[in-house]
């Protein structure tokens, strides 16, 4: 249940571009059809799948205060946690060469599909930010993990394939001259974003004050009572 | 034929070996460290080619952070320090750098100088650091930074690099200080968290400034699409002074 939880989260709620932004640029840059969106996120959530979990188990058996515990007793004090960027990127980085390889050898006619579009993922913010997100949160096993990277995963993918079908449609319509291609794309994208605040009302199970804090995580409101106020106002609606 | 092509042909294997040795390219040893062409690399990002709303580049950090104006301001820091360096050293180690690899190596590169900015944030500005949270990280996978690495550090000798750096990192950051602006002043009235718009009491009586006359902040501005929307508008107000930037479709 609590994976089902995490997983209708890591779509809806925390959503990669809508929630947080993150691989924003590509969203921007590969939207301009359907086709190539599809093959973008496809892509996507196949490495998120995969290097999630192997960063996980990175971050609990080598980098974390005390995992290196295993090795004998005098590791156990060594905290190598100022490491995880480069380590997570390292891994980010090989993975995407990797899996690049195999899909190439196994499966041509994927690696047709895919193949331009690895390269880029290297470099696209929502890997490394699911990698982050995943060590912020503490998770218990390597079940959640792999459910977060496939959750936040798909949400990415339906982003992009939402506004890859708009901007196709919008194509047709009459949009002022200075706002045409990126502006509109952006005010679309923030549209949709007040969107899918709706579903920060979901109520799932579990800790409902703590899902709050986390949801509403960028509003560093310094007052604390319009927050609140605020919060019960979206969930009134 | 092929002997008398030889030797010319190591002169200029050891041209290239000198050039590599002084880390400067032919152009850059006669140009002057001011000159025309090089203010243009400092000047054009900030608005001709700004990096956010012409390249499409960096977005992805660029707007979860725009709450505050604080944040943004360090941040932009943070990206000017990185890119300044991270294109000064590619640039330097641009001819030892097999191609197939590169990638890997930039983003090496990138980590350690993000890696620097992380402790030293931790260390002296603590709050920010938490504010900032994974965005700090993110600046790795910025692809300002990786966008400027690969299409101008692989090209170019180490100063025009170092000012390509710090102007594109301006342009980024003039832009996140822009929608910070704005997204504080509108949201919760305040600017660097002092309250310029007056203090708001819990009666009408109790209020100064603007508060007292009934206004109320927009706590739209907060949330995070409302800072897409006024990238959005920024690029509206950018494109439609300067039109030749107007895109087709």
């Amino acid at each position: 249940m609590d994976l089902i939880n995490l997983f209708v989260k890591s779509i809806f709620i925390e959503n990669m571009i809508f929630a947080y932004f993150l691989g924003m640029c590509s969203y921007l840059a590969v939207s301009k059809t359907v086709k190539t969106a599809v093959g973008l996120g496809a892509a996507v959530i196949f490495v998120l799948v995969i290097t999630v979990p192997i960063n996980y188990l990175i971050d609990t058996y080598l980098l974390q205060a005390g995992a290196l515990s295993w090795l004998g007793e005098e590791y156990a004090s060594i905290d190598l946690s100022f490491l995880s960027f480069i380590m997570f990127i390292a891994v980010i980085a090989s993975m995407v060469q990797l899996v690049e390889m195999i899909v190439e050898k196994f499966s041509p006619a994927l690696y047709g599909s895919l193949g331009i579009f690895l390269p880029l993922i290297a470099v696209n913010c929502s890997i490394l930010g699911g990698a982050l997100f995943m060590q912020q949160k503490d998770f218990t096993g390597i079940s959640e993990a792999i459910t977060y990277g496939a959750g936040s995963g798909i949400g990415w993918f339906l982003a992009i394939l939402a506004i890859a079908a708009i901007r196709e449609k919008i194509a047709y319509s009459n949009v002022p001259a200075p706002l045409k291609g990126l502006g509109i794309t952006f005010i679309i994208t923030g549209l949709m974003a007040v969107g899918f605040m709706s579903f920060m009302g979901i109520k799932l199970e579990g800790n409902q004050e703590e899902q709050k804090e986390k949801t509403v995580y960028n509003i560093e409101n310094e007052n604390a009572d319009d927050k609140a106020t605020y919060i019960t106002d979206l969930e009134n609606e | 034929m092929s002997e008398e092509n030889k030797p010319t042909e190591l002169t200029k294997e050891e041209k290239k070996k000198k050039e590599m040795i002084l880390f400067l390219s032919k152009s850059e040893e006669k140009e002057s460290f001011l000159s025309k062409a090089n203010q243009k690399l400092l000047t054009d990002p900030l608005d001709d080619n700004n990096p956010i709303t012409v390249q499409v580049l960096g977005i992805c950090s660029a707007l979860a952070i725009t709450v505050q104006l604080k944040p943004a301001i360090v941040m932009s820091l943070a990206v000017v320090f990185v890119m300044a360096m991270g294109n000064v050293v590619i640039s330097l180690i641009r001819n030892l750098v097999p191609n197939r690899i590169r990638i890997i190596v930039q983003l090496v590169v990138v980590a350690s100088l993000v890696i620097v900015v992380d402790q030293v944030l931790k260390a002296f500005l603590y709050d920010v650091s938490k504010q900032l949270s994974i965005f700090i990280g993110l600046i790795i996978t910025n692809c300002i930074i990786m966008g400027r690495l690969e299409a101008f550090a692989l090209g170019n000798g180490p100063w025009k690099s170092f000012l390509d750096g710090i102007g594109n990192a301006a342009g980024y950051g003039i832009i996140l200080i822009i929608v910070a602006f704005f997204r504080e002043l509108l949201g919760s009235g305040k600017l660097l968290g002092y309250e310029v718009l007056g203090h708001k009491g819990l009666t009408l009586e109790d209020s100064t400034g603007l508060y007292a006359l009934g206004y109320e902040n927009n706590g739209f501005f907060l949330l995070s699409p409302m800072a897409l929307i006024v990238v959005g508008v920024v690029i509206w107000y950018q494109r439609s002074r300067n039109r030749k930037l107007i895109e087709e479709n």
